[in-house]
């Protein structure tokens, strides 16, 4: 029941915000959405015929989070978060070439095939990773806002990290520093039901957005689920921050289709479960909805723009299988940053 | 080059401060480091001279502050982060390893993160075990951070600097005891300490004495006390940890053929074995005599101060090892 009046509201929403999408600036997000589908799936059955390995997280279902996100940022704002990604690294203009090259070791991989799946940097693109150990990032983030703060740039950090994450001291620790220094951050926690394999219930007391209040954070706990509502709550959120107020967190209430990781067959939850979430949630769906019926847009664009997300991520793949395998003679490099002559 | 006479929490206060006045990009952040001066006094009157921006007070949240810097340090920025013990700071040791050291590595050389971590470190007085505790050799077996334990007032003033500069996290090991400690220091605000090089602190023939932090003030006492038995010992203060500068070891050790590694802290994996390794694999030919070490007892440090002196290498114990592999 609460799925359905949510998604009533994203209709009278996006009358709202007609002003600030055009049906071309609509479809640009659909297909934003769908390419990072198209482009995880691949990368889960590059995974299973042994193209990489270690670990790998995909993304499929949380769409709508970062494309959403990113459409309410501005140009010059900060992206970091876990493991967790690809899709983030890819919205802040990292190509899926480099990224499937990182995957599969290749010489062309954004970290030349020393950072791999979880460890993926641009800082020219504003994307700062990429960190692999749960909560790790979120210190960072407060870090890399203190610095903006410092410098006085107009600049808003958001920091995206998943429930599970959530829980640690180092989130509290650092919205204790981020409240009381009012830095320009903005926690984004993707709650995606599961920490790892342990569900909410059984791995956090109370509400995630509320975890914020007793440092005097606001929170709002956000259907993840829908671009709209995530736009709009990151647009609000952001103004509130460039405004010098200090830090928001919001809860985005998403669901991860495929396990923690390609490791895991998700036995934790049923099947019926995920089915009912894609049927009744699934955020490209819901996008070409709004689309359809009040932009009256036609099946076959849908139809099109899948195609050309499908072959956008052949090609992609086709490069990355024709790079060289990551340079031996990188192996010794990076590893201390030395200082140039005269510094 | 003139010379001014200061204690070494002194000479680390000018140090900073020199480097903050050359660049506004450096900031000071850490337990009492601002109202309260320094919880050892170390920042007496910076945050006067820097006002609050750039020297801040932090809340007693190691893995928070710490993870806080490295991200700053990612942008560019130049944080020294301060640590009231490397005890407290086992809790920053994820953003110190794990961010810190790996970042650059990880993100094939795109994101660096210049950062001063600094503290006291290894055995205060009657502090007990929570608080007496050599570190070093855990830092210094990551790749990609860079560890220095200056002894001198001029070594901790000229290594500061360095590690300011330095586009590495680095991290300064400093001591309790040694805070009060005169010793000369050359003026300039451009006198560096090169990171990586050790320092002959006395010459000698007849064996080779190499500590580092307190460990070398134990080396030289003894190395006064041996020369009353005839005994002409070389001392070597490493200053640095990592880099290690093994060149320094190997030559002082072909010249006197035999060996004494005294540490700071405990024995079972520690920095007095990874340099005898280094002279057995570099200068083993050389060796007159097997190399000896001088560590930490191996007990959680004890309370009560008689019991603490005997966990503590002493100078008498180093003169009774190198007489009894001297007359060998």
């Amino acid at each position: 029941m609460a799925v359905k009046s949510a998604a009533k509201k994203n209709i009278s929403l996006v009358k709202s915000l007609h002003n600030h999408f055009t049906q071309d600036d609509l479809l640009q997000q659909y297909e934003t959405m769908m390419t990072l589908r198209r482009f995880q799936e691949k990368v889960g059955s590059l995974y299973q015929q042994g193209y990489m390995g270690g670990f790998c997280h995909l993304y499929i279902g949380q769409e709508a989070v970062v494309t959403g996100a990113k459409a309410a940022s501005k140009e010059g704002d900060d992206f970091i978060t876990t493991y967790r990604c690809h899709a983030h690294a890819a919205i802040s203009g990292i190509s899926m070439e480099e990224i499937l090259g990182e995957l599969m070791g290749r010489s062309t991989g954004i970290s030349k095939g020393k950072g791999g799946s979880m460890h993926m940097f641009d800082p020219e693109k504003h994307f700062w990773g990429g960190h692999g150990i749960v909560g790790g990032n979120v210190p960072l983030a407060t870090g890399m806002a203190f610095a903006a703060k410092y410098r006085e740039e107009d600049r808003v950090t958001l920091c995206f990290f998943g429930d599970g994450a959530a829980d640690s001291g180092a989130m509290f620790e650092s919205f204790n520093m981020a409240a009381l220094w009012k830095l320009p951050v903005l926690y984004i926690i993707e709650n995606n039901h599961f920490s790892m394999g342990t569900a909410k219930e059984r791995h956090a007391a109370g509400e995630f957005y509320k975890r914020g209040e007793p440092f005097g954070i606001p929170g709002q706990k956000v259907d993840g689920m829908d671009f709209f509502a995530v736009y709009e709550a990151v647009s609000e959120a952001c103004e509130h921050i460039r405004a010098g107020k200090g830090p928001i967190l919001l809860e985005m209430d998403t669901y991860r289709y495929k396990g923690h990781s390609m490791s895991d067959p998700a036995k934790y939850r049923k099947r019926e479960d995920v089915d009912t979430i894609k049927k009744q949630r699934d955020p490209i769906q819901r996008l070409s909805q709004v689309l359809a019926e009040e932009y009256k847009v036609k099946e076959d664009v849908f139809k099109e723009v899948d195609k050309k997300a499908k072959q956008r991520v052949a090609e992609a793949v086709e490069v990355a299988l024709d790079a060289p395998k990551a340079d031996m003679a990188e192996l010794y490099t990076d590893i201390i940053q030395e200082n140039k002559e005269g510094e | 080059m003139a010379m001014i006479k200061q204690t070494y929490r002194d000479a680390l206060r000018d140090g900073m401060s020199e480097e903050m006045r050359r660049d506004p990009e450096v900031f000071l952040m850490g337990e009492e480091v601002a109202e309260y001066q320094g919880a050892y006094k170390c920042s007496a009157g910076m945050l006067q001279e820097f006002g609050p921006k750039r020297v801040i007070d932090s809340p007693i949240t190691e893995l928070g502050f710490t993870g806080l810097g490295v991200g700053a340090a990612f942008m560019g920025m130049r944080p020294i982060i301060e640590y009231m013990s490397w005890s407290f700071a086992l809790l920053s040791s994820d953003q110190i390893i794990n961010s810190a050291a790996k970042t650059y590595y990880m993100s094939g050389g795109k994101v660096g993160c210049p950062i001063v971590f600094r503290g006291i470190n290894g055995l205060g007085k009657m502090v007990a075990a929570q608080h007496s505790h050599d570190y070093t050799n855990m830092y210094a077996n990551c790749p990609g951070l860079k560890v220095v334990c200056p002894v001198t007032p001029a070594d901790a003033k000229g290594l500061i600097k360095a590690a300011v500069r330095d586009n590495a996290p680095v991290l300064v090991m400093e001591n309790e005891r040694l805070y009060g400690m005169e010793g000369e220091v050359p003026e300039g605000d451009d006198v560096l300490v090169e990171i990586g090089k050790a320092k002959v602190v006395k010459e000698g023939s007849d064996i080779t004495l190499i500590g580092y932090s307190m460990s070398t003030l134990q080396c030289q006492k003894a190395a006064e006390m041996l020369m009353k038995e005839g005994v002409d010992a070389e001392v070597i203060d490493l200053r640095s940890i990592r880099p290690l500068d093994k060149q320094a070891i190997v030559k002082s050790v072909q010249k006197t053929n035999r060996a004494v590694v005294v540490e700071e802290g405990y024995s079972f994996a520690g920095i007095a074995s990874e340099i005898m390794a280094v002279i057995s694999e570099e200068a083993f030919d050389a060796l007159d005599a097997p190399v000896a070490r001088l560590s930490l007892k191996d007990i959680p440090i004890p309370y009560a101060d008689h019991m603490e002196q005997a966990s503590m290498v002493q100078a008498e114990d180093i003169v009774e090892k190198v007489l009894a592999i001297c007359k060998v």
